[in-house]
């Protein structure tokens, strides 16, 4: 690597992280400066405080809540990329199931959530079903159009070469359509995790949704803010996971290409 | 100089022994899209010798890449038959090798990865055609490529893998569908004179789709010329040139004669008005 490709991606890291400090630095004076009450707007040492008071109890509570989040996103890639191949391979059912998933996903699924509490009780379950579901959406619908995208020409080559049809999906299309299917899984992960709060503030005693419900019940609120922040570290945390899963899966891919 | 023209009459049963055997025999074949679509091909009759450069010549929508197709076994006729050394086409023969307009390289795999393709998909070991991989590389100017990826290389190198990759296995047909029909005329022409290198070498029948004139009587043997809206065959012309063929060979007066009987009858068609 060079010497200026090297510079810019320090500075590429440096921009958002001395913006974020900023940010922090001033919201500090600010409330300070004019006397805000903490339980309106916290100064980020009165959300250090909360988080440094009970370090324990937040890791816990944050973990179940990764926990309940990447099952519901396992499984939403798991079902979500098979019932793709199906939707693709078996005519039938892209006239009516894929239809069917199109037409649901403009549904606000949050909305139902309640009802996997009436299904599925109080515990990881409904969570994981929400998650799930919220996530599963992009990712169907993203894998779908990305196995639909096959250039024909490449599955007359490679029938001109006799392969199979086992053959042409491993080598051939699911390579072409894994672009598509992680676009499809970076947008479900965030998703996963919004469908995960959902169900804890829905019915819950544990995870960070919960931790928020009962801290607004007491009027905590730099428990509030410290449970958020923790959430928006997280989303960040597995977004850039997923890239560098990305990244290492199809390193050949243009929104892989680093420009010098 | 004896330029043999037949006006659409089924080649009569050769008893010429010297002549090499039956490659390609397309006896009758029509194909229609669709119960009332498009007749693409009309009871066209053909015969390709072994080792035979056979050019497939016409506008667009003449029907030339079905025509191809069928023998490629990629689509079924709807009449007649076609046989591939005496065996009728169900499916795509073995021993061959198909080169399309795109690339159609393989954007996650190298160069060598992608002229892999088909051995991989049979499941043979590499190292059997490393050394003819290694030969083809360095015949078309891609020594030192083998590792990059397909987006790294111009149209013409990409071209260029895409014919490594279906000669790789040494395969006795080949067909080619304008597989230079995206490239620049200067870099076309290089190809033409590589290809023609290509052939000479092995002597394997190639039926080469073109919409170009020159490029047909360049590197053919013999020119089918086809007429569209039903794809029929309008004409075959022998061309009667010494190999290897230079560039310089196109302004030699026999070669205007071969372009001008063609654009002649594309003027006859009603493709061509030169008023
Ligand atoms: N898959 C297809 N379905 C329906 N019509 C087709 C199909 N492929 C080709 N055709 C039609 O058949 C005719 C011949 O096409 P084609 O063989 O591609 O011609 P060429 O290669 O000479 O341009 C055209 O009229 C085209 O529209
Ligand atoms: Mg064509």
């Amino acid at each position: 690597m060079n010497e200026i490709s090297r510079t810019r991606r320090i500075w590429g890291l440096l921009t958002p992280a001395t913006t974020i400090i900023a940010v922090f630095v001033a919201w500090q004076l600010l409330v300070t400066g004019l006397h805000v009450r903490e339980v309106i707007l916290p100064a980020p040492s009165e959300i250090i405080q909360a988080l440094l008071s009970q370090p324990a109890w937040f890791a816990q509570e944050g973990l179940y809540t990764m926990a309940t989040m990447l099952v519901g996103f396992a499984l939403a890639v798991i079902v979500g990329i098979l019932l793709a191949i199906l939707i693709v391979e078996v005519k039938l059912l892209e006239s009516t199931l894929y239809v069917l998933i199109a037409a649901l996903n403009s549904v606000p699924k949050v909305a139902i959530a309640p009802l996997f509490v009436i299904w599925l009780g109080t515990g990881y379950g409904p969570k994981i079903a929400i998650a799930f579901l919220i996530a599963f959406f992009p990712i169907v619908i993203d894998s779908v159009l990305g196995l639909k995208s096959v250039p024909k020409d490449m599955l007359d080559l490679a029938s001109s070469m006799r392969a199979s049809q086992l053959a042409q999906f491993w080598r051939i299309r699911l390579p072409t359509a894994l672009p598509s299917i992680f676009a499809g899984m970076k947008v479900g992960i965030s998703l996963a995790l919004v469908g995960t709060i959902v169900g804890e503030f829905v019915a819950s005693d544990h995870g960070l949704g919960y931790i928020i419900l009962t801290a607004q019940g007491t009027f905590e609120t730099a428990q509030i803010f410290a449970a958020n922040i923790l959430l928006g570290a997280a989303g960040i945390v597995l977004f850039w996971a997923m890239s560098a899963l990305e990244r290492r899966c199809l390193p050949w891919h243009a929104s892989q290409r680093q420009e010098v | 100089m004896s330029a043999s023209v037949q006006r659409a009459a089924p080649a009569p049963p050769m008893i010429d022994t010297s002549l090499p055997p039956i490659h390609i025999a397309i006896t009758d074949t029509s194909k229609r899209y669709g119960a009332a679509g498009v007749l693409a091909l009309d009871r066209v009759s053909l015969t390709v010798r072994e080792g035979e450069f056979l050019s497939i010549l016409g506008p667009s929508g003449c029907g030339k890449s079905t025509l191809l197709r069928c023998v490629a076994g990629l689509e079924r006729p709807t009449g007649g038959e076609i046989s591939v050394h005496g065996e009728t086409v169900r499916r795509p023969p073995a021993n061959m090798g198909v080169v399309f307009q795109r690339d159609v390289l393989l954007d996650w795999r190298s160069i060598l990865d992608n002229m892999f393709l088909q051995t991989d998909f049979r499941g043979e070991k590499r190292s059997r055609y490393m050394a003819r991989a290694h030969e083809l590389l360095d015949l078309f100017g891609l020594k030192g490529f083998e590792n990059a990826y397909p987006t790294q290389l111009s149209g013409g190198m990409r071209q260029r893998a895409a014919i490594c990759r279906a000669l790789l296995a040494d395969p006795d047909l080949v067909l080619m569908d304008e597989p230079f029909g995206a490239l620049d005329a200067l870099t076309r022409d290089q190809m033409n004179l590589e290809l023609q290198k290509i052939w000479a070498s092995a002597r394997r029948t190639i039926l080469f789709v073109t919409h170009s004139i020159g490029e047909a009587v360049f590197l053919s043997d013999r020119v089918v010329v086809m007429s569209p809206r039903p794809g029929r065959i309008a004409m075959t012309l022998t061309i009667d040139l010494p190999r290897p063929r230079r560039m310089a060979i196109r302004e030699m007066p026999e070669f205007a004669h071969y372009c001008a009987q063609i654009r002649t009858l594309f003027g006859e068609m009603g493709l061509l008005k030169d008023e």
